[in-house]
Protein backbone atom coordinates (compact mmCIF):
# COMPACT_ATOMS: atom_id res chain seq x y z
CA UNK A 1 0.00 0.00 0.00
CA UNK A 2 2.76 2.45 0.85
CA UNK A 3 6.49 3.08 1.14
CA UNK A 4 7.27 3.69 4.80
CA UNK A 5 10.40 5.76 4.26
CA UNK A 6 10.15 8.68 6.73
CA UNK A 7 12.09 10.94 4.33
CA UNK A 8 10.08 9.99 1.26
CA UNK A 9 6.72 8.41 2.17
CA UNK A 10 4.66 7.34 -0.84
CA UNK A 11 1.39 5.60 -1.63
CA UNK A 12 1.75 2.73 -4.09
CA UNK A 13 -0.86 2.81 -6.84
CA UNK A 14 -1.08 2.08 -10.50
CA UNK A 15 -1.10 4.04 -13.72
CA UNK A 16 -2.76 2.82 -16.91
CA UNK A 17 -0.63 2.86 -20.05
CA UNK A 18 -3.72 2.86 -22.25
CA UNK A 19 -6.11 5.49 -20.81
CA UNK A 20 -3.55 7.31 -18.67
CA UNK A 21 -5.61 7.26 -15.50
CA UNK A 22 -4.19 6.54 -12.06
CA UNK A 23 -5.64 4.46 -9.26
CA UNK A 24 -4.94 3.56 -5.65
CA UNK A 25 -4.39 0.99 -4.25
CA UNK A 26 -2.72 -0.80 -7.10
CA UNK A 27 -4.96 -3.30 -8.90
CA UNK A 28 -4.28 -5.95 -11.54
CA UNK A 29 -6.12 -4.05 -14.30
CA UNK A 30 -7.20 -0.48 -14.85
CA UNK A 31 -10.49 0.11 -12.99
CA UNK A 32 -11.51 2.65 -15.65
CA UNK A 33 -10.87 1.01 -18.99
CA UNK A 34 -10.15 -2.59 -18.01
CA UNK A 35 -6.77 -2.56 -19.77
CA UNK A 36 -4.21 -5.06 -18.55
CA UNK A 37 -1.46 -2.50 -18.96
CA UNK A 38 -0.90 -0.85 -15.59
CA UNK A 39 2.48 -0.02 -14.15
CA UNK A 40 3.27 0.75 -10.55
CA UNK A 41 3.09 4.43 -9.72
CA UNK A 42 3.99 6.17 -6.47
CA UNK A 43 2.02 9.11 -5.15
CA UNK A 44 2.72 11.80 -2.60
CA UNK A 45 3.79 13.16 -0.31
CA UNK A 46 2.15 16.53 -1.05
CA UNK A 47 -1.53 16.96 -1.63
CA UNK A 48 -4.49 19.26 -1.19
CA UNK A 49 -7.51 18.60 0.97
CA UNK A 50 -10.64 18.38 -1.20
CA UNK A 51 -13.32 17.22 1.25
CA UNK A 52 -13.26 16.46 4.95
CA UNK A 53 -15.22 15.51 8.02
CA UNK A 54 -14.49 14.19 11.50
CA UNK A 55 -15.34 10.62 12.56
CA UNK A 56 -16.68 10.76 16.10
CA UNK A 57 -17.31 7.11 16.91
CA UNK A 58 -15.12 4.10 16.32
CA UNK A 59 -15.83 2.31 13.05
CA UNK A 60 -15.56 -1.50 12.83
CA UNK A 61 -12.00 -2.87 12.86
CA UNK A 62 -10.34 0.46 13.68
CA UNK A 63 -8.11 0.57 16.74
CA UNK A 64 -6.60 4.03 16.51
CA UNK A 65 -7.65 7.19 18.36
CA UNK A 66 -11.14 8.69 18.04
CA UNK A 67 -12.19 11.28 16.96
CA UNK A 68 -10.14 11.50 13.80
CA UNK A 69 -10.21 13.55 10.63
CA UNK A 70 -11.33 11.85 7.44
CA UNK A 71 -11.36 13.20 3.95
CA UNK A 72 -10.49 13.14 0.30
CA UNK A 73 -7.02 14.33 -0.67
CA UNK A 74 -6.16 15.38 -4.20
CA UNK A 75 -2.66 14.42 -5.28
CA UNK A 76 -0.72 15.92 -8.19
CA UNK A 77 -2.03 14.41 -11.40
CA UNK A 78 -5.60 14.42 -10.14
CA UNK A 79 -5.63 11.20 -8.13
CA UNK A 80 -8.16 11.42 -5.28
CA UNK A 81 -7.51 9.30 -2.20
CA UNK A 82 -9.85 8.66 0.71
CA UNK A 83 -7.74 9.00 3.84
CA UNK A 84 -7.55 9.46 7.56
CA UNK A 85 -6.34 12.95 8.53
CA UNK A 86 -3.98 13.80 11.39
CA UNK A 87 -6.14 16.79 12.35
CA UNK A 88 -9.36 15.93 14.21
CA UNK A 89 -10.64 19.48 14.78
CA UNK A 90 -13.15 20.25 12.04
CA UNK A 91 -12.59 23.99 12.34
CA UNK A 92 -8.89 23.53 11.53
CA UNK A 93 -9.70 21.96 8.16
CA UNK A 94 -10.69 23.77 4.98
CA UNK A 95 -10.93 23.00 1.26
CA UNK A 96 -7.60 23.37 -0.52
CA UNK A 97 -5.52 23.01 2.62
CA UNK A 98 -1.98 21.75 1.88
CA UNK A 99 -1.47 18.32 3.45
CA UNK A 100 1.49 15.96 3.57
CA UNK A 101 1.58 12.16 3.64
CA UNK A 102 3.01 10.39 6.68
CA UNK A 103 3.33 6.69 7.47
CA UNK A 104 2.98 6.21 11.21
CA UNK A 105 2.16 3.55 13.81
CA UNK A 106 -1.62 3.57 14.34
CA UNK A 107 -2.02 0.89 17.00
CA UNK A 108 -0.25 -2.10 18.53
CA UNK A 109 -1.44 -5.56 17.54
CA UNK A 110 -1.90 -8.68 19.73
CA UNK A 111 1.80 -9.52 19.40
CA UNK A 112 2.81 -6.03 20.57
CA UNK A 113 3.89 -5.05 17.09
CA UNK A 114 3.14 -1.55 15.84
CA UNK A 115 0.81 -1.51 12.84
CA UNK A 116 1.62 1.23 10.35
CA UNK A 117 -0.97 3.23 8.44
CA UNK A 118 -0.95 6.25 6.21
CA UNK A 119 -2.35 9.60 7.20
CA UNK A 120 -2.33 13.10 5.73
CA UNK A 121 -1.28 15.93 8.01
CA UNK A 122 -1.97 19.63 7.40
CA UNK A 123 1.32 21.36 6.57
CA UNK A 124 0.89 24.06 9.17
CA UNK A 125 0.06 21.90 12.17
CA UNK B 1 -42.58 -7.84 -23.74
CA UNK B 2 -46.06 -8.09 -22.19
CA UNK B 3 -47.36 -5.84 -19.38
CA UNK B 4 -46.57 -6.73 -15.76
CA UNK B 5 -49.07 -5.94 -13.00
CA UNK B 6 -48.98 -5.82 -9.22
CA UNK B 7 -51.43 -8.46 -8.02
CA UNK B 8 -50.88 -8.05 -4.30
CA UNK B 9 -48.68 -6.31 -1.74
CA UNK B 10 -47.82 -6.94 1.89
CA UNK B 11 -45.56 -5.32 4.47
CA UNK B 12 -44.23 -5.90 7.94
CA UNK B 13 -43.71 -2.57 9.71
CA UNK B 14 -40.12 -1.26 9.75
CA UNK B 15 -38.61 -0.92 13.23
CA UNK B 16 -36.93 -3.07 15.86
CA UNK B 17 -38.56 -6.39 16.78
CA UNK B 18 -36.19 -8.22 19.09
CA UNK B 19 -38.46 -11.24 19.57
CA UNK B 20 -39.15 -11.77 15.87
CA UNK B 21 -36.82 -13.69 13.55
CA UNK B 22 -36.07 -12.45 10.05
CA UNK B 23 -37.92 -15.51 8.74
CA UNK B 24 -41.01 -14.47 10.69
CA UNK B 25 -40.75 -10.90 9.37
CA UNK B 26 -40.59 -12.21 5.80
CA UNK B 27 -43.40 -14.67 6.40
CA UNK B 28 -45.68 -11.89 7.60
CA UNK B 29 -45.18 -9.80 4.47
CA UNK B 30 -45.36 -12.76 2.07
CA UNK B 31 -48.62 -14.04 3.55
CA UNK B 32 -50.22 -10.61 3.29
CA UNK B 33 -49.19 -10.19 -0.37
CA UNK B 34 -50.31 -13.68 -1.36
CA UNK B 35 -53.63 -13.22 0.43
CA UNK B 36 -54.30 -9.96 -1.36
CA UNK B 37 -53.39 -11.54 -4.69
CA UNK B 38 -55.64 -14.50 -3.89
CA UNK B 39 -52.74 -16.82 -4.55
CA UNK B 40 -51.68 -19.89 -2.63
CA UNK B 41 -49.63 -22.98 -3.18
CA UNK B 42 -49.08 -23.48 -6.90
CA UNK B 43 -50.17 -19.92 -7.63
CA UNK B 44 -46.72 -18.58 -8.45
CA UNK B 45 -43.94 -20.16 -10.44
CA UNK B 46 -40.83 -18.50 -8.98
CA UNK B 47 -39.73 -16.38 -6.04
CA UNK B 48 -36.97 -13.81 -5.56
CA UNK B 49 -35.92 -12.64 -2.11
CA UNK B 50 -33.86 -9.48 -1.57
CA UNK B 51 -31.73 -9.55 1.55
CA UNK B 52 -28.19 -8.71 2.68
CA UNK B 53 -27.64 -9.87 6.27
CA UNK B 54 -30.02 -12.86 6.49
CA UNK B 55 -27.52 -15.62 5.74
CA UNK B 56 -27.80 -18.82 3.73
CA UNK B 57 -31.03 -19.68 1.86
CA UNK B 58 -32.98 -17.00 3.72
CA UNK B 59 -35.83 -16.81 1.23
CA UNK B 60 -36.07 -20.60 1.15
CA UNK B 61 -36.65 -20.62 4.90
CA UNK B 62 -39.60 -18.24 4.55
CA UNK B 63 -41.33 -20.26 1.82
CA UNK B 64 -40.51 -23.58 3.50
CA UNK B 65 -42.18 -22.37 6.69
CA UNK B 66 -45.32 -21.62 4.66
CA UNK B 67 -45.34 -24.89 2.73
CA UNK B 68 -44.76 -22.96 -0.49
CA UNK B 69 -41.38 -24.33 -1.56
CA UNK B 70 -40.77 -26.35 -4.69
CA UNK B 71 -40.61 -23.40 -7.08
CA UNK B 72 -37.25 -21.84 -7.94
CA UNK B 73 -36.24 -19.49 -5.11
CA UNK B 74 -33.35 -17.06 -5.61
CA UNK B 75 -31.87 -14.85 -2.91
CA UNK B 76 -30.65 -11.54 -4.28
CA UNK B 77 -28.03 -9.23 -2.79
CA UNK B 78 -27.35 -5.80 -4.27
CA UNK B 79 -26.74 -3.61 -1.22
CA UNK B 80 -29.43 -1.00 -0.60
CA UNK B 81 -30.97 -1.88 -3.98
CA UNK B 82 -31.38 -5.61 -3.15
CA UNK B 83 -35.19 -5.50 -3.20
CA UNK B 84 -35.09 -3.52 -6.43
CA UNK B 85 -32.81 -6.11 -8.00
CA UNK B 86 -35.20 -8.87 -6.93
CA UNK B 87 -38.08 -6.89 -8.45
CA UNK B 88 -36.16 -6.44 -11.72
CA UNK B 89 -35.59 -10.20 -12.02
CA UNK B 90 -39.21 -11.03 -11.21
CA UNK B 91 -40.60 -8.42 -13.61
CA UNK B 92 -38.37 -9.74 -16.39
CA UNK B 93 -39.70 -13.27 -15.90
CA UNK B 94 -43.33 -12.17 -16.06
CA UNK B 95 -42.73 -9.67 -18.86
CA UNK B 96 -40.92 -12.20 -21.02
CA UNK B 97 -43.69 -14.75 -20.65
CA UNK B 98 -41.50 -17.24 -18.81
CA UNK B 99 -43.89 -17.20 -15.85
CA UNK B 100 -47.40 -15.82 -15.29
CA UNK B 101 -46.99 -15.01 -11.62
CA UNK B 102 -43.85 -14.42 -9.56
CA UNK B 103 -43.44 -13.62 -5.87
CA UNK B 104 -40.84 -11.06 -4.86
CA UNK B 105 -40.07 -10.18 -1.29
CA UNK B 106 -37.39 -8.51 0.77
CA UNK B 107 -36.54 -8.71 4.44
CA UNK B 108 -33.83 -7.67 6.84
CA UNK B 109 -32.78 -7.69 10.44
CA UNK B 110 -29.86 -5.28 10.53
CA UNK B 111 -27.21 -5.78 13.20
CA UNK B 112 -27.27 -3.19 15.97
CA UNK B 113 -24.62 -0.55 16.53
CA UNK B 114 -22.07 0.42 13.92
CA UNK B 115 -22.53 -2.22 11.30
CA UNK B 116 -19.59 -4.29 10.21
CA UNK B 117 -19.78 -4.81 6.48
CA UNK B 118 -17.76 -7.39 4.57
CA UNK B 119 -17.65 -4.75 1.83
CA UNK B 120 -14.58 -3.32 3.56
CA UNK B 121 -11.43 -5.44 3.51
CA UNK B 122 -9.58 -5.77 6.84
CA UNK B 123 -6.87 -3.31 5.81
CA UNK B 124 -9.52 -0.67 5.10
CA UNK B 125 -11.12 -1.30 8.49
CA UNK B 126 -7.74 -1.03 10.24
CA UNK B 127 -7.01 2.23 8.46
CA UNK B 128 -10.27 3.73 9.75
CA UNK B 129 -11.84 3.76 6.30
CA UNK B 130 -14.93 1.66 7.19
CA UNK B 131 -16.67 4.71 8.64
CA UNK B 132 -19.85 4.58 6.56
CA UNK B 133 -21.49 7.83 7.78
CA UNK B 134 -18.29 9.71 6.95
CA UNK B 135 -18.78 8.95 3.25
CA UNK B 136 -22.31 10.34 3.45
CA UNK B 137 -20.86 13.40 5.17
CA UNK B 138 -18.27 13.97 2.43
CA UNK B 139 -20.97 13.64 -0.20
CA UNK B 140 -23.11 16.21 1.63
CA UNK B 141 -20.12 18.52 1.98
CA UNK B 142 -19.47 18.24 -1.73
CA UNK B 143 -23.07 19.28 -2.45
CA UNK B 144 -22.53 22.28 -0.18
CA UNK B 145 -19.22 23.23 -1.81
CA UNK B 146 -20.31 22.73 -5.41
CA UNK B 147 -23.79 24.22 -5.16
CA UNK B 148 -25.73 26.46 -2.79
CA UNK B 149 -27.03 23.64 -0.56
CA UNK B 150 -26.81 24.81 3.07
CA UNK B 151 -26.88 23.11 6.45
CA UNK B 152 -30.39 24.52 6.88
CA UNK B 153 -31.45 22.80 3.63
CA UNK B 154 -30.20 19.47 4.98
CA UNK B 155 -32.32 20.03 8.08
CA UNK B 156 -35.37 20.94 5.98
CA UNK B 157 -35.21 17.63 4.10
CA UNK B 158 -35.25 15.67 7.33
CA UNK B 159 -37.98 17.88 8.77
CA UNK B 160 -40.15 17.20 5.69
CA UNK B 161 -39.68 13.44 5.73
CA UNK B 162 -40.32 13.18 9.46
CA UNK B 163 -43.49 15.25 9.00
CA UNK B 164 -44.63 12.87 6.25
CA UNK B 165 -43.79 9.84 8.38
CA UNK B 166 -46.27 10.83 11.10
CA UNK B 167 -49.07 9.47 8.89
CA UNK B 168 -47.34 6.15 8.12
CA UNK B 169 -48.29 3.31 10.49
CA UNK B 170 -45.43 1.19 9.08
CA UNK B 171 -42.70 3.74 9.87
CA UNK B 172 -40.27 3.43 12.80
CA UNK B 173 -40.40 7.12 13.73
CA UNK B 174 -43.78 8.84 13.65
CA UNK B 175 -42.99 12.14 15.26
CA UNK B 176 -42.66 15.53 13.61
CA UNK B 177 -39.25 17.06 14.31
CA UNK B 178 -38.45 20.74 13.74
CA UNK B 179 -35.45 21.89 11.73
CA UNK B 180 -34.07 23.48 14.89
CA UNK B 181 -34.24 20.16 16.76
CA UNK B 182 -32.54 18.44 13.84
CA UNK B 183 -29.74 21.03 13.78
CA UNK B 184 -29.34 20.70 17.56
CA UNK B 185 -29.02 16.89 17.48
CA UNK B 186 -25.50 15.47 17.99
CA UNK B 187 -23.00 15.82 15.16
CA UNK B 188 -22.21 12.37 13.76
CA UNK B 189 -19.85 13.50 11.00
CA UNK B 190 -19.83 17.16 9.96
CA UNK B 191 -22.09 18.40 8.41
CA UNK B 192 -24.48 15.56 9.24
CA UNK B 193 -26.41 15.57 12.52
CA UNK B 194 -27.91 12.42 14.01
CA UNK B 195 -31.43 13.36 12.88
CA UNK B 196 -30.24 13.80 9.28
CA UNK B 197 -29.33 10.09 9.05
CA UNK B 198 -31.65 7.11 8.69
CA UNK B 199 -31.49 4.21 11.14
CA UNK B 200 -30.65 0.70 9.94
CA UNK B 201 -33.45 -1.51 11.27
CA UNK B 202 -35.74 -4.48 10.55
CA UNK B 203 -38.72 -5.15 8.36
CA UNK B 204 -40.09 -6.94 5.31
CA UNK B 205 -42.17 -6.25 2.22
CA UNK B 206 -43.61 -8.46 -0.51
CA UNK B 207 -45.16 -8.02 -3.94
CA UNK B 208 -46.86 -10.52 -6.26
CA UNK B 209 -46.32 -9.73 -9.94
CA UNK B 210 -48.76 -11.08 -12.51
CA UNK B 211 -49.37 -11.00 -16.25
CA UNK B 212 -53.08 -10.52 -15.52
CA UNK B 213 -54.52 -7.17 -14.31
CA UNK B 214 -56.82 -7.33 -11.29
CA UNK B 215 -58.82 -4.77 -9.28
CA UNK B 216 -57.37 -1.29 -9.80
CA UNK B 217 -54.54 -2.41 -12.06
CA UNK B 218 -51.12 -1.05 -11.11
CA UNK B 219 -48.62 -1.71 -13.83
CA UNK B 220 -44.87 -2.12 -13.38
CA UNK B 221 -43.98 -0.04 -16.42
CA UNK B 222 -40.20 -0.34 -15.98
CA UNK B 223 -37.57 -1.62 -13.59
CA UNK B 224 -34.01 -0.59 -14.40
CA UNK B 225 -30.95 -1.71 -12.49
CA UNK B 226 -27.47 -0.32 -13.07
CA UNK B 227 -24.06 -0.50 -11.40
CA UNK B 228 -21.40 2.18 -11.31
CA UNK B 229 -18.83 3.08 -13.91
CA UNK B 230 -15.22 3.75 -12.93
CA UNK B 231 -14.59 7.07 -11.24
CA UNK B 232 -16.76 9.22 -8.99
CA UNK B 233 -14.70 8.84 -5.83
CA UNK B 234 -17.66 9.70 -3.64
CA UNK B 235 -20.12 7.43 -5.36
CA UNK B 236 -21.75 4.71 -3.31
CA UNK B 237 -19.00 2.35 -4.41
CA UNK B 238 -16.44 4.23 -2.35
CA UNK B 239 -13.92 3.13 -1.23
CA UNK B 240 -13.38 0.93 -4.25
CA UNK B 241 -11.73 3.65 -6.22
CA UNK B 242 -9.54 6.19 -4.52
CA UNK B 243 -9.58 7.07 -8.16
CA UNK B 244 -9.74 10.16 -10.28
CA UNK B 245 -13.14 11.80 -10.30
CA UNK B 246 -13.64 12.38 -13.98
CA UNK B 247 -17.22 13.06 -14.99
CA UNK B 248 -19.15 9.85 -15.42
CA UNK B 249 -22.90 9.37 -14.98
CA UNK B 250 -23.85 8.03 -11.55
CA UNK B 251 -25.68 4.67 -11.30
CA UNK B 252 -28.91 6.50 -10.44
CA UNK B 253 -28.66 8.67 -13.56
CA UNK B 254 -28.13 5.61 -15.76
CA UNK B 255 -30.97 3.63 -14.15
CA UNK B 256 -33.31 6.64 -14.36
CA UNK B 257 -32.55 7.14 -18.04
CA UNK B 258 -33.25 3.46 -18.75
CA UNK B 259 -36.46 3.48 -16.71
CA UNK B 260 -37.84 6.69 -18.21
CA UNK B 261 -37.16 5.38 -21.71
CA UNK B 262 -38.68 1.94 -21.07
CA UNK B 263 -41.79 3.42 -19.44
CA UNK B 264 -42.12 6.22 -21.99
CA UNK B 265 -42.30 8.90 -19.31
CA UNK B 266 -40.21 11.89 -18.21
CA UNK B 267 -39.77 13.49 -14.78
CA UNK B 268 -42.53 15.98 -15.71
CA UNK B 269 -45.02 13.08 -15.91
CA UNK B 270 -44.39 11.85 -12.36
CA UNK B 271 -47.05 12.33 -9.67
CA UNK B 272 -45.32 10.78 -6.67
CA UNK B 273 -41.77 9.60 -5.88
CA UNK B 274 -40.17 7.44 -3.20
CA UNK B 275 -36.41 7.92 -3.33
CA UNK B 276 -33.28 6.93 -1.42
CA UNK B 277 -32.77 9.25 1.56
CA UNK B 278 -30.12 7.42 3.57
CA UNK B 279 -29.24 10.90 4.77
CA UNK B 280 -30.58 14.37 3.98
CA UNK B 281 -27.86 15.02 1.43
CA UNK B 282 -28.67 11.80 -0.38
CA UNK B 283 -32.28 12.95 -0.92
CA UNK B 284 -31.07 16.16 -2.58
CA UNK B 285 -28.56 14.27 -4.72
CA UNK B 286 -31.20 11.65 -5.62
CA UNK B 287 -33.62 14.38 -6.70
CA UNK B 288 -30.93 15.89 -8.94
CA UNK B 289 -29.84 12.55 -10.39
CA UNK B 290 -33.45 11.54 -11.12
CA UNK B 291 -34.03 14.85 -12.90
CA UNK B 292 -36.66 16.07 -10.42
CA UNK B 293 -34.76 19.35 -10.27
CA UNK B 294 -31.83 20.76 -12.24
CA UNK B 295 -28.27 19.59 -11.48
CA UNK B 296 -26.95 21.92 -8.83
CA UNK B 297 -30.49 23.13 -8.16
CA UNK B 298 -31.18 20.85 -5.21
CA UNK B 299 -30.80 23.56 -2.60
CA UNK B 300 -33.24 25.81 -4.39
CA UNK B 301 -35.61 22.85 -4.82
CA UNK B 302 -35.63 22.25 -1.07
CA UNK B 303 -36.09 25.93 -0.20
CA UNK B 304 -39.01 26.17 -2.66
CA UNK B 305 -40.77 23.34 -0.84
CA UNK B 306 -39.86 20.68 -3.41
CA UNK B 307 -41.08 17.23 -2.45
CA UNK B 308 -43.56 18.45 0.19
CA UNK B 309 -47.05 17.00 0.32
CA UNK B 310 -49.05 19.50 -1.70
CA UNK B 311 -46.08 20.40 -3.92
CA UNK B 312 -46.22 19.66 -7.66
CA UNK B 313 -44.37 16.39 -7.01
CA UNK B 314 -44.46 14.95 -3.47
CA UNK B 315 -41.28 13.02 -2.60
CA UNK B 316 -41.26 10.34 0.09
CA UNK B 317 -44.88 10.64 1.25
CA UNK B 318 -44.17 7.51 3.32
CA UNK B 319 -41.67 9.53 5.36
CA UNK B 320 -38.74 7.99 3.49
CA UNK B 321 -35.98 6.01 5.10
CA UNK B 322 -35.44 8.90 7.52
CA UNK B 323 -38.81 8.03 9.12
CA UNK B 324 -39.12 4.36 8.26
CA UNK B 325 -35.54 3.28 8.90
CA UNK B 326 -33.66 1.15 6.39
CA UNK B 327 -33.92 -2.64 6.40
CA UNK B 328 -31.68 -3.11 3.34
CA UNK B 329 -33.40 -6.00 1.56
CA UNK B 330 -36.89 -4.69 2.31
CA UNK B 331 -36.54 -0.96 1.66
CA UNK B 332 -37.01 -0.98 -2.13
CA UNK B 333 -40.06 -3.23 -1.94
CA UNK B 334 -41.45 -1.10 0.89
CA UNK B 335 -41.43 1.72 -1.67
CA UNK B 336 -43.29 -0.46 -4.18
CA UNK B 337 -45.93 -1.29 -1.55
CA UNK B 338 -46.37 2.41 -0.71
CA UNK B 339 -46.58 3.45 -4.35
CA UNK B 340 -49.05 0.67 -5.18
CA UNK B 341 -51.30 2.06 -2.45
CA UNK B 342 -50.78 5.57 -3.81
CA UNK B 343 -51.81 4.51 -7.32
CA UNK B 344 -54.83 2.61 -6.01
CA UNK B 345 -55.89 5.69 -4.04
CA UNK B 346 -55.52 3.66 -0.85
CA UNK B 347 -52.74 5.55 0.95
CA UNK B 348 -55.05 7.09 3.56
CA UNK B 349 -53.68 10.34 5.00
CA UNK B 350 -50.55 10.04 2.87
CA UNK B 351 -52.53 9.98 -0.37
CA UNK B 352 -51.26 12.10 -3.25
CA UNK B 353 -54.52 13.02 -4.98
CA UNK B 354 -55.01 11.48 -8.41
CA UNK B 355 -51.57 9.89 -8.61
CA UNK B 356 -51.16 7.94 -11.88
CA UNK B 357 -47.38 7.74 -12.43
CA UNK B 358 -44.99 6.84 -9.61
CA UNK B 359 -41.25 6.33 -9.34
CA UNK B 360 -39.26 4.29 -6.80
CA UNK B 361 -35.51 4.69 -6.37
CA UNK B 362 -32.86 2.92 -4.33
CA UNK B 363 -29.09 3.23 -4.52
CA UNK B 364 -26.33 1.85 -2.39
CA UNK B 365 -23.18 -0.09 -1.95
CA UNK B 366 -21.81 -1.91 -4.92
CA UNK B 367 -22.67 0.54 -6.34
CA UNK B 368 -26.15 -0.39 -7.46
CA UNK B 369 -29.08 1.78 -8.35
CA UNK B 370 -32.62 0.66 -9.11
CA UNK B 371 -35.33 2.86 -10.59
CA UNK B 372 -38.86 1.50 -11.06
CA UNK B 373 -41.81 3.25 -12.68
CA UNK B 374 -45.35 2.20 -11.73
CA UNK B 375 -48.46 3.43 -13.55
CA UNK B 376 -52.20 3.10 -13.31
Amino acid sequence: LFVADPEAPRLIGGSCQVCGKSHFPRGPVCPYCGADACVEARFGPDGRLALFTVVTSRPPGYRGPVPYGFGVVELPGGLLVVSRLAESRFDCLRPGLAVRLAIEPLFTDEEERPVLAWVFRPEAS
Amino acid sequence: VRPVYVAGVGIHAFGRFSDTSVTALGTHAVRAALKEAGVGRGGFQAAFCGTVYSGVAAGHKVLTSLGLSGVPIVNVEAGCASGGAALALAAAQVGSGQHDRVLVFGMEKMPRGIIRSSFFEPWREEAGLAATPAYFALRAQRLMLESDVTLADLARVSEKNHRHGVANPYAMYRKAISADEILASPVVCEPLRLLMLCSPNEGAAAVVLSATPTGTPVRVAAVALRSHLGGSVLGEHTPMSGAADHPVPAPTEMAARDAYEAAGVSPADLDVVELQDTDSGREILSAEELGLCPKGGGGRWVRDGGGEMGARLPVNPSGGLLSKGEPLGASALGQIVELTWQLRGAADQRQVAGARVALAHTVGRGANACVAVLTR
